[in-house]
């Protein structure tokens, strides 16, 4: 075929989703670490478009809507969450969650 | 061409997503990351994915996750913070990355070709065709989820007001 490999797609993905990755496990401001969920979805977006784009089926740009989906509720959840947690902490370190105790 | 391209900004702009201090910086560089996603759906053949990802990823979430910023910055000295943003230093990274996805547009438009990487382009018909007939449960069930997110979001955001002073 002419155009773009699967594999440049695929390893694109892994990178962008490694970031993501690091930047959940690395960064403790909560709000970095929601950003770092989006762009590993984002990654799985791009390998569900990749592989759709490489076999020429609309399947994986219907798979690709429905991660849209679930990050998009995911945000919503998880930056509610985030609020919650900086009305009770008044601050937005995850290891201030360490001292919550029944 | 464009595709690697549109890879390498997408990668430079998460790097500094995740290494940024200041949250609405690196949710700068998160439009741009998700922007050159969109120039690589694009240039993949899915012109629809591309559309979404603009509208609901660079759109919506991203709006979201202001809001959220802006909310949490009520009470300080917001003031003298945004006179410190605003410095030019801030805004070229994200504005040299984006006039790099702005040049590849504009020399797509006037190359003329509408499939960027010789990929067989997948209308957004076939994908809404399939949605509506073999997804449709899938669908059904995304709607669920959505509905859920909304009634959850409410409730936890409300959480605070109920309970008010007896924590």
């Amino acid at each position: 075929m002419n155009g773009i490999p699967l594999e440049h797609s695929l390893v694109l993905a892994g990178i962008l989703f490694s970031l993501g990755l690091a930047g959940v496990l690395v960064r403790r401001n909560l709000l970095f670490v929601l950003m770092g969920l989006e762009v590993m979805l984002n990654a799985t977006g791009i390998v569900f478009v990749a592989a759709g784009a490489h076999y020429g089926q609309p399947d994986g740009q219907v798979m690709f809507l429905l991660v849209l989906t679930l990050a998009a509720a995911e945000a919503a959840i998880g930056l509610a969450l985030l609020l919650q947690v900086y009305r009770k902490f008044r601050s937005l370190d995850v290891d201030a969650l360490n001292e919550m105790r029944g | 061409m464009s595709f690697y391209l549109a890879a390498l900004v997408a990668i430079i702009a998460t790097l500094r997503v995740i290494t940024c201090r200041v949250p609405v910086h690196a949710l700068l560089y998160l439009v741009v990351s998700l922007l050159a996603v969109a120039v690589v759906f694009f240039t993949l053949g899915a012109p629809f994915a591309a559309a979404l990802e603009v509208i609901i990823y660079a759109g919506a979430i991203v709006v979201l996750f202001i809001f959220v910023v802006m909310m949490l910055n009520l009470g300080e000295a917001t003031a003298a913070q945004e006179q410190a943003w605003l410095t030019p230093g801030i805004w070229l990274g994200p504005g040299v990355l984006c006039a790099v996805l702005l040049g590849m547009l504009l020399w797509t438009f006037a190359s003329g070709s509408t499939s960027v990487a010789g990929h067989p382009v997948v209308p957004p018909r076939e994908v809404g065709l399939a949605l509506f007939t073999r997804y449709a449960l899938v669908v059904e069930l995304a709607s669920l989820l959505l509905l859920a997110a909304l009634v959850g979001a409410f409730h936890v955001a409300r959480l605070g007001e109920r309970e008010g002073g007896h924590r």
